[in-house]
């Protein structure tokens, strides 16, 4: 069995959607952290990043980690926020331990109800 | 009691290993599915930790001990490295923005898990984990 990350980067209403799928931990995270700089030098100014964890079946604080340095980069660059979609009830419960969420993401069910909130 | 034992090298590829055989292990003990992403989660942060502090540029082996008791599972988790102060470690990372997610591994330990100890010295670092069964 291999336990990997997969990234990809789509636009969806302007707006960068990273889509994720795998399990992120300290062997796969800089993967992650490549595709969060890529972003951000891609698209220099997004105020909103969307990161969608559909298919991601496992992340730590290593991942976490590097979520939390990419919404402090992008609150620092454009006063911008990492928008996290489709994140399973077992990472909300991550999100939520970590403490991190009001100060530096926001979490949508899905993608359609990120995409409302953040064209409006 | 049982005992099943794993080493390991202290190389970030070998993490997920260990995840998937305490997934193995706690599936087979009846735990929730809850209760086996906790245990996945805080074996993998142990492990993490004792890949990335223990041991500087020169690897070496970590040593993982999942003992089954009718009632629990403790998960020993073992390194002969150089030690370190978990107090100040936790300080120095929650300062440090690019390590972030370091301290929050000891956090999760302790939110996840119904008991963690840590026994470190200048000879080496054994954390212990321990997860109660809920029948």
């Amino acid at each position: 069995m291999v336990l990997d990350l997969n990234v990809s980067i789509r636009e969806n209403n302007s707006i960068p959607v990273i889509d994720l799928e795998g399990e992120i931990d300290v062997y796969t995270y800089p993967k992650l952290s490549d595709a969060l700089q890529y972003v951000f030098e891609t698209y220099p100014n997004a105020k909103d990043l969307i990161v969608n964890l559909d298919k991601i079946r496992y992340i730590d604080s290593t991942g976490l980690g590097v979520i939390a340095n990419g919404a402090n980069q992008i609150k620092k660059i454009n006063d911008g926020f990492i928008n996290i979609i489709n994140a399973t009830p077992q990472i909300k419960k991550i999100f939520d331990v970590s403490g991190l969420i009001s100060a530096n993401f926001k979490i949508f069910d899905s993608e359609s109800d990120a995409i409302t909130s953040l064209t409006k | 009691m049982t005992n099943i034992k794993l080493t390991i090298p202290s190389l970030s590829d070998y993490v997920g290993v260990v995840r998937l055989t305490a997934s193995g292990i706690a599936n087979r003990m009846k735990f929730t599915h809850e209760d086996i992403e906790d245990i996945k989660i805080a074996v993998s942060e142990a492990c993490t930790n004792a890949v990335q502090y223990a041991y500087g540029d020169s690897p070496g082996d970590i040593e993982i001990v999942f003992s089954i008791f009718e009632d629990k599972l403790e998960i020993k988790i073992s390194d002969s490295g150089k030690g370190f102060d978990i107090d100040a470690d936790v300080k120095t990372k929650e300062d440090d923005p690019e390590k972030i997610g370091l301290g929050l591994g000891i956090v999760f330990m302790r939110s996840l898990m119904d008991h963690v100890d840590y026994d470190t010295s200048v000879n080496g670092t054994t954390v212990t984990l321990v997860k109660k069964v809920i029948s």
